[in-house]
């Protein structure tokens, strides 16, 4: 079955305009009809700018220098134009908000045929057809806000696929679905591919990608191909962690018991990998490093007491939630959207109010508090950095809230500048914000929350659409805050951050308490994973193929002992 | 900056709408004349207009103050929308300068004055000519009424869309600064 | 801040049963025949005919309380000011003066005032219903093609669909904004100099514009690469075909506007109706 290639980049290099650097240097690569392809790669190592130049962006919409040669569908592309280009590839971007232009799903997906004319008639029966190959048929009135993340992913999928693309290109589609909605969208994206089309997946979440085998991962690092290979031969190689990808667990896990991993062992699926080979290995290391411990509970510092919560006075937010967090700890706040976690932060900052229910810190009810005055107690740190920063210099955005609070002038040089030493930034104070990579920019608004020295430090998503180096940047900086005394609450669905920084984790479902629970026990049951929308860890798996009796302990081990290496790595 | 009516500037014009019809519903500053407030919507409009030119420009005041009327008052005040539009319109022929130098990152003393003399005569052009005329000739309604209002409509406006316009383009322009010029302080 | 504004009520009703793009012409025609005349015969035929509408649309009360409230203090505010800057312009367009009694110095109370004051406030009126049933029964969606439907270029019409699309989004970023920035000790209530409460203001809007100009590009992205102006015209999915009751409605208010210009022009041969001579 020898396809037609339909992408070919030979000798390919690119250069933004406003770049001192190449962005791309001599790519070579092929993509063939019926194939299914992974381009993975750390933050800013060029993979989305690949991706670019395939659907036309580049060099039509950003200017830059091409260099070599780049044929999709045998058409040199910077002789085509970005409409015959969007006739032949379908892209399915990362923020499926902004992709979602329509006022409803129909409308949405109807969008690409809308452009080219087509007659109404021939519109909705064209329309109902592609609904309801992503199983949205049912939902065509709908608007946008009434849908969840996974919905306006498919409708997105939906509204490319209308104009029968060969080439169906998807960019970090994982980023912002919770761990379930993930899989499904992965099974879907499995389900799409056919004969006759090329996928492309830009993501760095191997292991999840890999839930749905691909036939080959392209692994990009600094502008360069430094992988193209099977699966199996891609992972067994270890160059993933090299380059600052992370590689699933369970394999993580055998390299830490010291398998000699070999693609022959099949290692890109827990389903196909060797554990026979690995049980011995894996075993002996478990009976060698697990200590078990036991969660110490410390003083009490926040309660929150039978909270409700209704925006409108019929739908419950939040049902009779009690939650103690304290002193000096870092937990999770987990379960799906909508499901009532931010409200909850939202509660804790006042906010709103609730219902009914009370919260004290330290056996002082907050109600009686301002905003402001509740800021000084409890800061939080939004998702978006660029949704907090409103000064142009990192000084004056740290100083903001002391200012407004009318601080003597040298108090405020003081403070700040101990904040900016914790959070690493003292060496740019003059600098201006637009410098900052996302990361630092993040550490930014966790110094201007850390100023006014509040008790508690709440953060919404920390590390959402960060890659594995920049996810453990910020994890470790938030980690010794805490060893420094710092209580912090995370709200989440990240598993891994869960599982490798936080001891507890309350799950909120439906608006009710689901559990309240180590981290690494909720993520081993399989009926709580599922109704709080994450997914088991493989470790549970990998445990009990290896036929270790004590699954649970096993996960604890691995957790220890992968805090030992990364702390010694940091 | 294109000019044509590029898709970046339509989006602009959708987005920069809405922002205004958020702005101008909600967000709404005490002055300090009595029972007036200072319409910071105007701050956006005119910033926008600093950047995508005086068609979004006009479209923005214009979509974002009839909308906030239909949805205030049931039926748009048509006169004093179309002068909504034709402040951020006259705006708009700033952008000649002002865009290319803000996406290269400077908005200087230079560009600043230039932008304040187009936001001074848009505000008086739309509040002292477009807005009293209109209402004269669609509504008749009384000579003096809308001089009077005008005049101070004109001034408030011109001050929320100079200082808040100002302010957005210069942290707009900072976003735009190389990164090669920096070091690091001990 | 109530997210959805236009809540838009999917019910079936002739009102709702016409397609926007008749409703949108309808709309602007009888706005036209009010705006072009003083006539308080022709303004309270419009007026009845509007609130027909509404009653046939099955427009709640409840739905549009606030909007009145509102309507009401503009229109109060609107009648005193006009009798304090111009207590005579009746007496001035009518030519007669019947004095009921005086204040105090030029501050008359005539009855020619009072007619135009009340004919004036009826003019506003009555297109309070007018606006309120067209926003009210027209789907959000077809807005857009119902303008294209008038001759406006489809890329404005896209900028205001994207304008109803992305709002809600906009007022949510707002309200995070404001909140996050409130809680690190920027009070927003209070009072303070007019310069402070607009650095405060500009303290949100700044992360809310520098978001927003992320956003423009993500979106404008995202419609190159789905084919946008590709062509000179394009089709669109929400559009509702004309019948017949759109038809018979857009000729009614057209009729109904050259009527207001006949009496405009032939009757009265001026803006006003003059009952005074």
């Amino acid at each position: 079955m020898d396809q037609e290639c339909i992408i070919e980049f030979s000798k390919f290099g690119f250069q933004y305009f406003s770049q001192k650097e190449p962005t791309l240097y001599d790519i070579d690569l092929k993509i063939h009809k019926g194939e299914k392809i992974l381009i993975a790669g750390p933050s800013g190592c060029g993979k989305s700018t690949l991706g670019n130049c395939i659907n036309g962006l580049i060099p039509f919409v950003y200017k830059g220098t091409m260099t070599g040669s780049l044929k999709v569908d045998g058409q040199e592309t910077r002789k085509s134009s970005l409409f015959k280009m969007s006739m032949n590839v379908g892209t399915v971007l990362q923020d499926s908000d902004g992709q979602f232009i329509g006022l409803n799903v129909g409308e949405d997906i109807a969008f690409a045929l809308e452009n080219d004319c087509m007659p109404q008639e021939e519109m909705k029966k064209r329309v109902q057809t592609i609904a309801s190959i992503v199983d949205m048929e049912d939902y065509l009135a709908q608007d946008p806000h009434e849908l969840s993340g996974g919905q306006k992913q498919r409708v997105s999928l939906a509204g490319v696929m209308v104009d029968d693309v060969d080439i169906l290109l998807f960019d970090e589609p994982l980023a912002n679905l919770d761990p379930k909605t993930g899989k499904t969208a992965v099974e879907l994206i499995s389900r799409i591919a056919a004969e006759d089309r090329a996928v492309v997946i830009i993501e760095h979440r191997i292991e999840d990608v890999l839930h749905c085998a691909v036939d080959r991962i392209v692994l990009i690092s600094e502008g360069r191909i430094v992988a193209d290979d099977t699966p199996d031969r891609v992972l067994a190689s270890g160059i993933l962690t090299e380059c600052g990808v992370r590689e699933p667990l369970y394999l993580t896990a055998a390299r830490y018991a010291g398998v000699p991993v070999t693609a022959e062992m099949r290692p890109a699926s827990l389903n196909t990998f060797d554990t026979e080979t690995c049980a011995p290995y894996i075993r002996r290391w478990f009976e060698d490093s697990y200590v078990r411990t036991h969660a110490e509970k410390k003083r009490e510092m926040l309660k929150i007491e039978n909270v409700s919560y209704s925006y409108d006075g019929v739908r419950q937010i939040l049902k009779n939630v009690s939650v103690d967090v304290y002193e000096g700890e870092m937990i999770s706040i987990v379960g799906k959207n909508g499901a009532g976690k931010t409200t909850l932060a939202s509660l804790i900052c006042g906010f709103m109010d609730p219902d009914e229910g009370r919260i004290t810190l330290d056996g002082e009810d907050l109600s009686r508090y301002s905003i402001a005055e509740r800021g000084e107690k409890i800061g939080i740190v939004m998702q978006n950095p660029n949704q907090m920063i409103s000064k142009t210099m990192i000084f004056d955005e740290v100083s903001l809230g002391l200012k407004a609070r009318g601080l003597p002038e040298e108090e405020i040089r003081k403070r700040v500048d101990e904040a900016l030493q914790v959070c690493g930034l003292h060496e740019f104070r003059n600098w201006p914000n637009s410098a900052l990579s996302f990361g630092q920019k993040k550490r930014v608004t966790i110094a201007s929350i850390l100023v006014p020295s509040p008790r508690i430090l709440i953060l919404d998503e920390p590390t959402a659409g960060q890659d594995y180096r920049h996810y453990s940047e910020i994890m470790e900086f938030l980690k010794k805050l805490n060893e420094n005394g710092q209580t912090i609450i995370l709200i989440t669905h990240d598993m891994h951050l869960m599982l490798e920084y936080t001891d507890r984790a309350v799950v909120i479902t439906g608006g009710e308490k689901l559990a309240d629970m180590r981290s690494f026990e909720l993520l081993c049951s399989q009926e709580l994973t599922e109704k709080a929308n994450l997914k088991e860890t493989s470790l549970f798996a990998l445990a009990e193929k290896c036929g270790i009796n004590d699954p649970l302990g096993f996960v604890e081990c691995f957790i220890h002992y992968d805090r030992e290496v990364r702390s010694n790595e940091a | 900056m294109n000019s044509k009516f590029s898709t970046r500037t339509i989006v602009a014009t959708g987005l920069g709408a809405a922002v205004f019809f958020v702005l101008f519903t909600y967000v709404k500053v005490p002055s300090p004349i009595p029972e007036t407030s200072l319409q910071t919507a105007y701050g956006v409009s005119s910033f926008f207009a600093a950047i995508f030119g005086p068609l979004a420009g006009f479209l923005i005041a214009f979509i974002g103050h009839a909308l906030s009327d239909f949805i205030g008052y049931g039926s748009p005040w048509w006169s004093w929308v179309i002068a909504s539009g034709v402040a951020a319109m006259i705006t708009g022929f700033a952008a000649g300068k002002i865009a290319p130098a803000v996406e290269e990152g400077e908005f200087s003393t230079k560009e600043l004055s230039y932008f304040l003399l187009w936001v001074a005569v848009a505000n008086v052009a739309a509040w002292l000519v477009v807005a009293p005329v209109l209402d004269i000739v669609m509504y008749a309604e009384p000579v003096k009424t809308v001089f009077v209002q005008g005049i101070a409509a004109a001034a408030m406006d011109a001050i929320v869309s100079g200082i808040l316009g100002s302010v957005l383009l210069k942290a707009y322009a900072s976003t735009k600064t190389g990164k090669g010029t920096l070091s690091r302080d001990n | 801040m109530k997210l959805k504004v236009f809540s838009y009520s999917r019910l079936d009703t002739f009102v709702h049963r016409l397609s926007g793009l008749s409703k949108l012409v309808c709309f602007l025609l009888l706005t036209t025949a009010i705006m072009l005349t003083y006539d308080i015969r022709v303004i309270l035929a419009i007026t009845v005919l509007s609130f027909v509408m509404i009653r046939v649309a099955k427009i709640q009360f409840k739905q549009i309380r606030l909007m009145l409230i509102y309507v009401g203090i503009f229109l109060a505010f609107n009648f005193v000011l006009t009798y304090l800057f111009e207590p005579e312009y009746g007496v001035k367009i009518y030519g007669t003066k019947h004095l009921l009694f005086t204040f105090f110095g030029p501050y008359t109370v005539t009855l020619e005032q009072l007619f135009y004051q009340i004919t004036k406030l009826m003019k506003y009126l009555s297109v309070i219903p007018l606006g309120i049933s067209f926003i009210l029964t027209t789907n959000p969606s077809e807005f857009a093609s119902s303008l294209n439907g008038i001759g406006i270029s489809y890329r404005i019409c896209t900028a205001l669909s994207l304008t109803l699309r992305y709002f809600p989004d906009v007022a949510q970023d707002y309200n995070t904004i404001s909140l996050a920035q409130q809680a690190r000790g920027i009070e927003m209530s209070g009072k303070a100099k007019m310069t402070e409460r607009l650095k405060r203001v500009a303290s949100i809007l700044i992360p809310l514009i520098m978001t927003t100009m992320d956003r423009i590009e993500l979106i404008s992205n995202a419609m190159d690469l789905r084919g946008y102006g590709k062509n000179k015209k394009r089709t669109w999915y929400s559009r509702r075909p004309l019948k017949k009751a759109d038809y018979v409605s857009m000729i009614v208010s057209l009729l109904i506007l050259i009527g207001s210009l006949y009496v405009r022009f032939a009757i009265n041969h001026s803006m006003f109706y003059n009952p005074f001579v």
